[in-house]
């Protein structure tokens, strides 16, 4: 049923999910490398997955790279 | 440090001078912290209940909190990053903490509120089919109360049947963002076994078994 799409995605868990502390601690790193168009993803596939997951971090992520990028 | 870009090694130096140097970098820091915050409390004021003045007056104190706290860890940055990235994390850190504090000055939902026939909505699933989706919907709601630890079942009800913000829901709590994440990740790995395990979704997850 496609219509369950979204609640399929949330309850899909990815292993490479690093958690919030570890994205978090490195997220300036993350950031600088999405802001200069390089592959953050690939160095740090652990914080990609969970950004993906966790919306509070990617909140997070979204408002720092506006900071760095538009401030 | 190797590598330090001209402006992060500005921003160090004149951190690290003495006297009026040190005061001016400090002030300009400041501003540009007071500037961040107010941008992101306006960016997220569509999710926050937290308004007017309120909001403001938390994207000062998130500026000032981080500012102290750059300033107490200064000797930490290491230069991986450049150093106004390293510093604005600070700030955005502070301003998605304080708004989480600042969410139940005047919550929008009752703590005791149970919004299971919102459930639908929130997963974007269209009114015509609810009727077909009301199946999976009770599966969950069926493993959420019978199979999830009590702690499981309260975090997830909260955040994903009340609505309540993960940071919200972490300050009442005394937890760690990361503590009640942890929670949910597993309350979802467990429901979505469940869910296979009964038929209802065909394929496993991205977990491992």
């Amino acid at each position: 049923m496609k219509d369950l799409g979204r609640l399929d995605r949330f309850l899909r868990t990815d292993p490479c999910d690093v958690g919030c502390d570890e994205a978090m601690a490195v997220l300036h790193i993350y950031v600088d490398l999405v802001a200069a168009d390089e592959d953050a993803a690939e160095r740090y596939p652990g914080v990609a997955a969970h950004l993906l997951a966790c919306g509070p971090c990617a909140e997070d992520f979204a408002g720092l790279l506006l900071a760095v990028t538009d401030g | 440090m190797k590598g330090l870009d001209e402006e992060s090694a500005g921003w160090l130096r004149h951190l690290g001078a003495g006297g009026g140097e040190r005061q001016a970098a400090e002030r300009e820091l400041h501003v540009r912290l007071v500037r961040i915050a107010l941008a992101e409390v306006r960016r997220r004021s569509a999710s926050t209940p937290v308004t007017g003045q309120e909001l403001d007056d938390v994207a000062h104190q998130a500026a000032d909190d981080a500012m102290l706290a750059i300033l107490a860890k200064l000797g930490d940055f290491r230069g991986e990053s450049r150093f106004i990235t390293w510093a604005y994390r600070f700030v955005i850190l502070e301003v998605s903490s304080k708004l989480g504090r600042h969410y139940w000055r005047n919550p929008p939902v009752a703590l005791d509120a149970r919004q299971w026939e919102r459930l639908p909505d929130r997963f974007g699933i269209d009114p015509a089919r609810h009727a077909e989706a009301a199946g999976i919907l009770a599966e969950v709601r069926r493993v959420v109360e019978d199979e999830l630890t009590g702690h499981q079942r309260r975090i997830f009800v909260a955040i994903v049947v009340d609505g309540i913000p993960l940071d919200a829901l972490a300050a009442e709590l005394g937890l760690r963002r990361n503590a009640v994440y942890k929670v949910i990740f597993d309350a979802r790995r467990k429901i979505r076994r469940a869910l296979v395990a009964n038929g209802y979704l065909e394929e496993p997850g991205l977990e491992q078994p």
